[in-house]
């Protein structure tokens, strides 16, 4: 059961991200979730936010501001750590490869915390898979113009079909042990050095 | 056999850098994977968790995760230092010339530059900010070691933040913070940026210094000794041809590479040859070791210099005292690992352990006393 109770402070400067993050929370019923994208007068939100539990997205380098915050313990109404009990390992190691850094209020219970910390966890996994699929769908696009390039050019300089000007292409990747896409650049940027 | 290492873009992650790439690591028949991180916090994590089998690492942030402080409590060991000094003091354009109405003068003393500072704090209301890189650093207590030797009390006087290196030039424009310690290049980017002057290098605070180490599990340490000994061999050859004058310019533009530091390379190159330009526009002042990537036994892992982190941690209130925490802290610093895997390719390796530190105020911190006043 979700512990609406809590609150929860998520700090990401990827729009996305955050909102994934937060309607996943608010779906699963953790309605008091706020959260900081942009890093001016962090301190100043994270005292008005006074958070059970924070997230910080592992790219972010102010994770280390908010770790100083943590230490100077008079900044935050109330101690916050990574978890400190050493059985947490395997939560933080889920976490850190997901790319989230988790801070939770000292005394909370870990049982308290388990089911927000997975709610974290595979959204932040679904947003990085999100992000290699459009990478890759964006290299494939970027790929494909450039073997397009190729080919009108070889079939410019060599009258060669467009079949064949593929299939030249293709042979040399296979002997060079390279992609197609990589002997195509090749091809793009020599013929722009010879014009 | 591969070895995964993080690495924050600084100057003394050089040894990592020249040992992957000019061959120190192929020779020991190691194959360095080197990522680089945005974080302290992301380095003891995925250290911690084990992603990264060793890395770059802030000396007193070994200390910090054997002792459980403020994270998990994970045994990491320093069995290599990655060279003495590096860091600097640096201030805004306009607390600086608050301070040379007090007596400050580019490139003076560090106990002259202090008690003009202390001065300048008592003419303004309201306490001064000055940044640091992390809260366990040698950043963080060579700052309050010399701000508290002038008479300035960095919890009353001074509001001490955390800033990343690469956005503290952009703090010190806006006003955001009066002064920062920090490694280098980002003091000297400051000074060419017009926005700083460099007050005082930490090594004229705490000659011979020590910065970061090579940090890594006691556990992966213990499961991979012979990857270890390899990497400190690697690591050891790669920081004496990192001193070697003749390298600095090409190792000046190897890590000004993105990839890498991603900073100018002629800061680099005066960084590691100790030229530094205090103020904008005047002419380097050289600065004897002021980064000593090899010489002075600068990558033995003294143990005082982890005694003396734990003993900043306990003066600046970042832990209380506890009995049995003293061997935990000796245990972190690895000397004998050093040894055994040295003997017979470093020269002159001491044979104590740890030695008297010395500050510039006439300050001396004894590790022997140290335990027996405990």
């Amino acid at each position: 059961m979700a512990d609406a109770t809590l609150r929860i402070l998520l700090v990401d400067q990827n729009v996305t991200r955050a909102s994934i993050l937060e309607e996943g929370l608010r779906e699963a019923g953790y309605t008091n979730v706020s959260v900081v994208r942009d890093m001016q007068n962090l301190l100043r939100r994270i005292v008005d936010a006074d958070p059970d539990v924070i997230f910080i997205d592992l790219e972010n380098p102010n994770r280390d501001v908010l770790e100083q915050m943590f230490q100077v313990s008079r900044c935050v109404q109330r101690p916050i750590a990574m978890f400190v009990d050493h059985s947490d390992t395997d939560m933080i190691r889920a976490a850190v490869e997901s790319g989230v850094g988790a801070y939770v209020v000292d005394g909370l219970r870990k049982e308290r915390v388990k089911s927000i910390l997975d709610m974290a966890v595979s959204r932040f996994n679904a947003f990085s898979q999100l992000r290699d699929e459009r990478d890759r769908a964006k290299q494939e696009l970027e790929d494909r113009k450039t073997i397009e390039r190729a080919k009108g050019i070889l079939m410019k300089e060599r009258g060669l079909s467009e079949e064949a000007a593929y299939g030249l292409l293709r042979k040399a990747a296979m002997n060079e042990n390279r992609r197609v896409a990589e002997v195509a650049q090749s091809v793009v940027t020599a013929a722009r050095l010879l014009k | 056999m591969k070895v995964i290492l993080g690495f924050i873009p600084l100057l003394d992650c050089a040894s990592l850098v020249v040992a992957a790439e000019r061959g120190f690591a192929a020779e020991e028949g190691l194959e360095l994977a080197l990522v680089r991180e945005t974080s302290w916090a992301n380095i003891r994590d995925r250290v911690v968790v084990g992603h990264f089998d060793a890395a770059h690492m802030l000396g007193p942030m070994t200390v910090a995760s054997t002792l459980g402080i403020g994270h998990v409590r994970v045994p990491v060991i320093a069995p290599f230092a990655l060279g003495l000094g590096g860091n600097a003091i640096t201030v805004s354009l306009r607390l600086w010339e608050q301070m040379v109405k007090e007596g400050a003068t580019a490139g003076a003393a560090p106990a002259v530059q202090a008690s003009a500072l202390k001065r300048a704090v008592q003419r303004r209301s309201g306490p001064l900010t000055f940044a640091m890189v992390y809260p366990f650093s040698c950043h963080n207590y060579e700052l309050r070691y010399w701000l508290a030797a002038g008479g300035v009390d960095p919890d009353r006087d001074v509001r001490l933040v955390v800033i990343p290196p690469p956005f503290l030039v952009d703090a010190l424009r806006a006003g955001q913070i009066d002064g920062f310690c920090v490694g280098e290049p980002w003091n000297s980017v400051a000074v060419q940026a017009g926005v700083g002057t460099i007050v005082v290098p930490t090594t004229a605070i705490w000659p011979s210094s020590p910065e970061k180490v090579l940090g890594c599990r006691l556990e992966w340490a213990q499961r991979h000794p012979k990857q270890l000994a390899a990497l400190q061999r690697a690591l050891y050859r790669a920081s004496v041809w990192c001193e070697n004058r003749e390298n600095h310019a090409e190792l000046g533009k190897l890590l000004g590479q993105p990839r890498y530091v991603g900073a100018p390379a002629d800061l680099l190159h005066r960084a590691l040859s100790g030229q530094l330009t205090l103020t904008t526009g005047a002419e380097p002042v050289q600065f004897d070791d002021f980064f000593t990537p090899a010489g002075h036994n600068a990558t033995f892992p003294w143990v005082s210099h982890a005694l003396w982190f734990y003993e900043q941690m306990l003066r600046w209130k970042q832990i209380e005292f506890a009995a049995n925490q003293v061997a935990a802290v000796r245990a972190t610093y690895r000397p004998d690992l050093y040894r055994a895997a040295l003997a017979s390719v470093a020269p002159d390796i001491p044979v104590e352990d740890t030695k008297i530190e010395r500050f510039f105020d006439g300050g001396t911190f004894d590790p022997r006393t140290f335990e027996t006043q405990r």
